[in-house]
């Protein structure tokens, strides 16, 4: 228990440094790795929430695919450093008063909101929805009484209820991948 | 015989029917024709009149006092009270109609031979048979309303038969003079009217007598007040002290106009008017001795100035006024018979006179055209003859003896000669006068004796002596449509006065049921005497003369003043003019240009009216609708304007404020709902 | 790792969640480089994704992760989209300042 805390507290604070120095960094290289440093304590968090597939999604395609885009646009465009603030220094007050004022709306409410344990649904019924499928998986839920992420239990969600989101979202990436083609594509010759 | 009294109101018809077919045709028709008819349809008025006379003479004598009432059609009714039209066929309106629809005649036959070759023929006729038809309204009516309608319609065609000859001014100036005195009569006649309906309730003239015998005591101011207004009508139309004025003057329209209207029927129509109101005026005899002596004064004082005139008419207009004086006395003063009398006998010999007259006027003027056309030397004289001056005239016996002889025979007539008809009428009236009201009785008796002596003096100027101008040298006798009427005429003023003579006293008995006084020899010597001596002393100063160089036109200029002041009428017109025409003018004037021009319309409407409208209007355009409306409306406009000008700031093109405001829309959604659930 | 893991510590998940959220809102306003002002809004899903899998494992449930995954597809869709409009712009304008697209300007 003491170690959940302690643990939570480095990982924490690693992650909020290294948001703050991502914001104010000039560099956007040390922007991005700093990023990535936040991406990963997240993944460790998704580790330590019983989603043990959604962490290693969120390394392999956040922190390794997406960002590793980032990175290649960065050195592409040598948009390593940018210029000091010029214009509209009154965004950045504004912005910080903003930022204070949901803080504090948020605290008020996790402080006065609730309970802190919320009961948990039995799992003690829990099964698959494809009949037959990650019986491992379930028995292991059944006896612990703690529902995990294991990638054959997502995908079993993913597959059944969530089905038609899951087609839609492919043609989503499908529109995506069209459309970066399309607006990269160097323009046809006019002349000649 | 009683069924004549249902076909009377073709007496009134004939004559509309003869102006309508003379108004509808007469374009077409030659002067015969127009005459024809004309004279025709007065002559068929003439024979329905007799045959109602004469069925009323075959009546019972109160019958015929109280006479037949032939209802016509009811005019209007307000309520309970009515007034209906209908005829009053009794001795009286049958004593009118004969005197009407005969002289009437005979002057349409006269005039289709004196209005020969004038251009306006056919309106002559017209006008002359609406007047008949006119004037037997007046003569017929049961009630005062119609009788106000005849009244009136006589003063129109009198007003249209004067100025007939309206080219010249004198002439409209005449007839305005008489439709302006003939108004004022007439006011009267119509407060009378409105008294007695108001105080009646009715205006037909039984009702009306009736109501004011019974009634006698809460009716008795009214009946003062009724006579009086009504003997103003009478002094207008029947020419008395003070409205006679325009009489004389009427004598500018042709000579048939002013035998007819201004002899023989109008200007009788007052006469008349009394003579019916008889019931009213015999309750008030303070007013009929007023009336009397207005009526005496009246004749006495024309018949001065009848003889210093000098145009042939004007001596017998004046005379007219004379004898009307005599007839307004005699109804006034309650003789009616005598007065009616009169009146018949009167019509008969003065129309005899004017159309005398006017016969020796045609024969003079034709001579002077004879002149003129064949002689080669034309004296300067010539330029302006007046073929009515009697100082032109003389010596006409000779040239025009018929009618010199019809013209003396109506001269005795009107002096009062016997056995002429003047005397039996005018003696009759004496009687009554010396009986009645003494006053009246010696005004009446001078002034028939000046009546005598002015006749005298115009016969002896204009027929005998010299000649005292070529053309009436020339004169020729007239055409026979003109001589015949004349001796008609003349018969009947000799025989006509036999009718009422004492011991035949037919027309007393006739009118008012009663034989008439028994004959008084006194009284008919004493006024013999006068008329003779008035004669006399006419012959002895107008005696024909060899004409003398340098001497006055008039041996009575020996009286100097007091004959230019005969002459000149007593200044009366003039008098009047001072008094009444000038401060009226003036003030219509001042009416006209003062307060109706500068004050009503200069000054309250263009200034206040105009000037006011015109700055309320200024006021509201301009600070009101451009200063207040206008910049409210533009106010709008440029307040949305700045508005979106104010807006677009928004719209930086920066990203990074786009999402600054999502960010605020953000917090603002997440603090509401946490207040939300924060409250809870 | 204990069985509940930091399953008690969810306000405190949530808190971080909040917290690293506005960081990246704070981000978004303030920078002017576009690739690091879409680095911000990066963050913002990642922290709107540790807030899902919080809950999910509060509740019990699997639909937390399920909504993950899909934000995470989302995600990469619209880094790729995005990248590529950065790039495309970075052609005419010669510049990743987002201060310099303003031809919207009303």
């Amino acid at each position: 228990m003491a170690t959940d805390i302690i643990l939570f507290v480095i990982l924490a604070a690693i992650a909020i440094v290294c948001a703050i120095a991502m914001i104010i960094t000039r560099n956007a290289v040390h922007s991005a790795i700093f990023l990535v440093i936040v991406m990963a304590t997240l993944a460790i968090f998704f580790l330590g929430l019983s989603g043990p597939f959604i962490a290693m999604v969120q390394i392999a395609v956040y922190a390794g695919a997406i960002m590793v885009l980032f990175l290649f646009v960065v050195m592409l465009l040598g948009a390593e450093r940018v210029g000091a603030q010029t214009g509209m220094k009154w965004q950045v007050p504004i912005a910080l008063v903003l930022g204070v004022i949901l803080l504090t709306v948020a605290g008020l409410l996790l402080v006065r909101a609730g309970p802190t344990t919320v009961p948990s649904a039995a799992t003690s019924s829990f099964t698959s929805q494809v009949p037959g499928a990650c019986a491992d998986d379930v028995k292991q839920v059944q006896s612990t009484g703690t529902v995990i992420g294991t990638p054959c239990l997502v995908g079993d969600q993913l597959f059944t209820a969530y089905l038609f989101p899951f087609e839609i979202v492919s043609v989503l990436l499908l529109a995506a991948m069209v459309g970066a083609i399309v607006l990269t594509r160097r323009p046809a010759e006019s002349k000649t | 015989m009683e069924q004549v009294f249902s076909i009377a109101w073709l007496i009134i018809v004939f004559p509309i029917a003869g102006l309508l077919i003379n108004l509808a045709f007469g374009r077409r028709m030659t002067e015969r024709g127009l005459g024809t008819v004309a004279a025709t349809a007065a002559g068929a008025s003439f024979f329905v009149s007799l045959l109602v006379v004469i069925a009323l003479i075959g009546l019972e004598p109160e019958a015929r006092l109280i006479g037949k009432e032939v209802p016509l059609w009811q005019f209007f009714s307000i309520g309970n009270t009515a007034v209906e039209f209908g005829l009053k066929l009794d001795a009286l309106s049958g004593t009118m109609l004969m005197v009407v629809t005969f002289v009437g005649t005979l002057i349409h036959i006269y005039a289709i031979g004196y209005m020969h070759g004038d251009p306006r023929f056919q309106r002559f006729f017209i006008y002359l048979n609406l007047f008949m038809a006119a004037m037997l309204t007046l003569v017929l009516a049961n009630n005062y309303l119609m009788m106000f309608f005849g009244w009136e319609g006589v003063g129109l065609c009198s007003f249209l038969l004067i100025g007939f000859w309206f080219e010249k001014d004198a002439n409209g100036d005449a007839a305005r003079k008489a439709m302006v005195a003939n108004r004022i009569g007439d006011y009267g006649v119509m407060l009378a009217m409105l008294a007695m309906f108001v105080g009646v309730g009715s205006l037909q003239y039984g009702d009306v007598f009736r109501a004011f015998e019974e009634g006698h005591g809460a009716l008795a101011g009214l009946a003062t007040g009724v006579t009086l207004l009504l003997f103003l009508g009478v002094t207008g139309k029947s020419a008395q002290i003070p409205l006679y004025v325009w009489l004389p003057d009427a004598m500018a329209g042709p000579t048939p106009v002013s035998a007819l209207i201004h002899a023989a029927t109008m200007v009788t129509a007052g006469v008349y008017l009394i003579a019916r109101s008889e019931p009213i005026f015999h309750l008030v005899p303070d007013v009929q001795g007023f009336v009397a002596i207005v009526g005496a004064a009246t004749a006495l004082f024309a018949g001065t100035i009848a003889l210093a005139q000098f145009d042939i008419k004007k001596v017998l207009a004046y005379s007219t006024v004379s004898q009307l004086g005599f007839m307004v006395s005699a109804v006034g003063m309650g003789a009616t018979a005598a007065g009616i009398f009169h009146l018949g006998t009167h019509a008969f010999f003065k129309a005899l006179l004017f159309l005398g007259a006017g016969s020796v006027i045609h024969g003079v003027e034709h001579g002077h055209h004879h002149i003129s056309h064949y002689s080669h030397t034309s004296t300067p004289s010539e330029e302006h003859f007046d073929p009515q001056d009697m100082r032109n005239m003389g010596g006409v016996w000779n040239r025009m003896r018929t009618t010199a002889i019809v013209y003396i025979i109506g001269a005795l007539g009107l002096a009062g000669v016997v056995p002429f008809a003047g005397f039996w009428s005018k003696d009759e009236i004496l009687l009554e006068a010396s009986k009645l009201n003494q006053v009246a009785y010696i005004l009446l008796l001078i002034a028939a004796g000046f009546t005598a002596f002015y006749i005298t003096r115009q016969v002896l100027m204009v027929f005998f002596g010299q000649p005292k101008s070529e053309a009436a040298g020339q004169a020729q006798e007239s055409p026979r449509v003109m001589i015949v009427p004349l001796i008609i005429l003349a018969f009947f003023v000799t025989t006509i006065g036999l009718i009422n003579a004492p011991g035949i006293s037919l027309f007393s008995t006739w009118l008012e049921g009663e034989a008439h006084g028994e004959f008084d020899l006194s009284i008919a010597a004493i006024s013999t005497a006068i008329a003779l001596g008035a004669i006399g002393l006419g012959i002895l100063v107008y005696r024909p003369r060899p004409k003398v160089e340098g001497a006055p036109d008039d041996p009575l200029r020996r009286l100097g003043l007091i004959f230019s002041t005969l002459n000149a009428k007593y200044k009366i017109d003039e008098i009047y003019d001072l008094l009444f025409i000038r401060p009226f003018k003036a003030l219509a004037r001042f009416l006209a240009d003062v307060i109706d021009g500068r004050f009503w319309h200069d000054w309250f409407h263009d200034t206040v009216i105009a000037r006011t409208f015109k700055w309320l209007a200024n006021f509201t355009a301009f600070p009101i609708d451009k200063g207040i409306v206008d910049r409210f409306f533009d106010g709008i406009g440029r307040a949305i304007a700045w508005g979106g000008r104010q807006l677009r700031r928004t719209q930086t093109g920066y990203v990074r404020n786009y999402a600054l405001v999502v960010l605020m829309g953000v917090v603002a959604i997440v603090v509401w709902f946490a207040s939300r659930m924060l409250g809870q | 790792m204990s069985a509940e893991g930091f399953s008690v510590l969810y306000p405190y998940l949530i808190g971080l969640s909040a917290l690293l959220f506005t960081l990246g809102a704070i981000g978004v306003l303030v920078r002017r480089n576009a690739l690091i002002l879409f680095m911000s809004v990066e963050l913002m899903l990642n922290a709107a994704n540790l807030a899902f899998v919080a809950f999910a494992r509060a509740l019990n449930q699997l639909d937390g992760q399920v909504f993950v995954f899909f934000v995470m597809v989302v995600a990469a869709a619209e880094v790729a989209v995005g990248l590529a409009l950065i790039v495309t712009i970075f052609k005419t304008k010669k510049s990743t300042n987002v201060d310099d697209i303003s031809a919207l300007k009303g």
